[in-house]
């Protein structure tokens, strides 16, 4: 079990130094997650139009790995359609299994991939992103 | 204590992550001696059948059995008779079954239940239900600074109106200890009943139910050294008489007709189904196990790491302990610095160092000490000084890992 696996750099910098933090101030569409074991908490963003995430920002509380990754999550997924976001969604859950996955384009994220050897903490990785797919989600209701 | 009583526990005797297992975490669930882990077996390998309709000997033996280990909790508690001890799950499951067969029947509109803000999950929910299916108000004891409570403030906050009031006996985060005793008298006073959730004092403490004079006491079995899935409910005899069972099934009743059926009488009337017999077992050798240590010898031992872990820590730089200074039973709760509780425990889980991060089933506490959750270390009887001295060593690394190497 090696520290570091975990606490990249990377992530820490996120964490310290978080992108996209923040909220809109009109009324787009918001979602609250949480993970009530252990009192993490996301607060996600998402403005997305013709079928494209053009903005998103978050707020929240929680450790290291679920804010960093809220981070890495709303830099990686702007610009991208939806179908492309749900994609590295489902791509994310691989990684979090151990699974070898790029993230092309953006690869802050594969710094999480040191989670799977630590199960306690994947659900802290996985918060943000079951946010966007919960958002994008009540999206396509509308 | 000495380490005699480390080597009963199996489980202590591990490396996690390439370190000797310091495990700080008996407030979420204490480890099992050998001599519980043995009677268990012993139960399943010679005694086990079903209780109370065998003729045949494993029946005896194991009604035996089980209603031995009533005998000894209500001994453990000083109940005055084994008709006043239930089995249950655990605290919850004892704390539901006062909340909604003890509740609708005492409870109406406009009556008050009487919580403090740092109740555990388990005694606020069936009270914030059983408020909202009466019409009944929730009133909270407010908290001092320390999170101690006033009894000046129980006496202004418990009125005519109070029919419950229910409070734990040990907090789970605060290692505060709450005076129920006198809480009592106050309850009585306005002809209002206290329920008590014993989870985090049964297993430290000396417990008398009579000295206390509570109304109904609630119990885990598995914070004190017993297996999981068994617990009880103690309620004062006319009390428990008067209420109704929540649980209809086999074993609880007298007479079963098509239409109408009664029940059985204390304490079998709440135990429909099947009951928890290894379970019961288990908790009985629990029992054994902790009298011949004495309770009050651990509670000592605990007083004195508690201490000793309080001035240990607080010689950290940026650590911030809650709760009283001099605390009174095990349990310390802490930050360090800005590093998230999850990031602290990763760090000291890393070291074989074994402690909770989170919100601890207080979500409204944690809101009242304006944090989103805090690590927690508590002891037990297995622990020792050096188990202290393990997680204070662990702890600056932690900080130095999240200062320098990353900072």
């Amino acid at each position: 079990m090696n520290l570091d696996d975990l606490y990249r750099r990377v992530i820490m910098d996120h964490y310290k130094n978080p992108r996209n933090r923040g909220s809109f101030e009109d009324d787009a569409l918001k979602i609250e997650l949480n993970n009530p074991t252990c009192g993490d908490r996301i607060t996600l963003q998402l403005k997305v139009e013709d079928g494209v995430v053009k903005d998103a920002r978050y707020n929240g509380e929680g450790c290291s790995i679920s804010m960093s990754s809220a981070s890495m999550m709303t830099e990686a997924v702007k610009g991208k359609t939806v179908a492309v976001a749900l994609d590295m969604a489902d791509r994310f859950s691989g990684l979090m299994k151990g699974e070898p996955v790029e993230f092309e384009g953006y690869e802050d994220i594969e710094a999480l991939s040191g989670v799977n050897k630590f199960p306690a903490r994947i659900k802290c990785a996985t918060l943000a992103w079951n946010a966007l797919r919960k958002g994008i989600d009540e999206e396509e209701k509308h | 204590m000495n380490s005699t009583i480390r080597e009963q526990f199996p489980i202590l005797n591990q490396n996690i992550n390439g370190h000797p297992l310091v495990y700080l975490d008996s407030a979420a669930t204490s480890q099992k001696p050998r001599q519980v882990i043995d009677a268990l077996k012993h139960y399943y390998e010679w005694d086990n059948a079903n209780v109370h309709r065998g003729v045949h000997t494993l029946g005896s033996r194991a009604t035996d059995a089980y209603e031995g280990a009533r005998e000894k909790l209500a001994k453990f508690i000083n109940a005055r008779s084994t008709k006043e001890i239930i089995f249950t799950r655990g605290t919850t499951t004892a704390l539901n079954l006062v909340a909604s067969s003890y509740g609708p029947a005492n409870v109406g509109e406009g009556d008050e239940i009487v919580l403090t803000q740092m109740e555990h999950h388990s005694n606020l929910i069936p009270w914030q239900q059983l408020a909202k299916k009466t019409g009944a108000t929730l009133k909270y004891i407010p908290l001092q600074q320390d999170g101690n409570i006033t009894l000046e403030d129980a006496e202004k906050t418990i009125t005519d109106r109070t029919k419950i009031v229910a409070i734990a006996y040990v907090s789970n985060v605060m290692g505060v200890t709450h005076p129920i005793k006198e809480l009592a008298a106050i309850a009585h006073r306005h002809g209002a009943v206290i329920v008590v959730d014993g989870a985090q004092s049964t297993p430290h403490l000396k417990v008398d139910v009579q000295d206390l004079d509570c109304d109904f006491y609630t119990l885990s079995g598995h914070k004190m050294c017993a297996p999981t899935g068994i617990g009880a409910l103690y309620g004062k005899r006319a009390l428990l008489e008067a209420m109704e069972p929540v649980e209809f099934g086999g074993e609880m009743i007298d007479d079963v007709g098509l239409y109408e059926s009664t029940w059985k009488e204390l304490p079998w009337k709440f135990e429909g189904g099947t009951p928890i017999i290894a379970g019961a077992v288990g908790l009985g050798a629990a029992i054994d196990f902790l009298q011949e240590i004495g309770m009050d010898a651990i509670h000592n031992h605990e007083m004195k790491l508690a201490a000793y872990a309080e001035q240990r820590l607080s010689q950290i730089d940026d650590l911030t302990i809650y709760g009283p200074r001099n605390r009174e039973v095990g349990v310390v709760t802490f930050n360090l610095g800005d590093v998230h509780p999850h990031d602290v425990a990763t760090v000291l889980d890393a070291e074989g160092v074994a402690v909770r991060a989170g919100h601890h089933c207080c979500q409204p506490l944690m809101r009242w000490l304006q944090v989103s959750s805090t690590a927690r270390a508590s002891f037990y009887l297995y622990n020792t000084e050096e188990d202290v001295d393990r997680l204070v060593d662990a702890l600056i690394k932690a900080k130095e890992y999240f200062t320098y190497e990353l900072g």
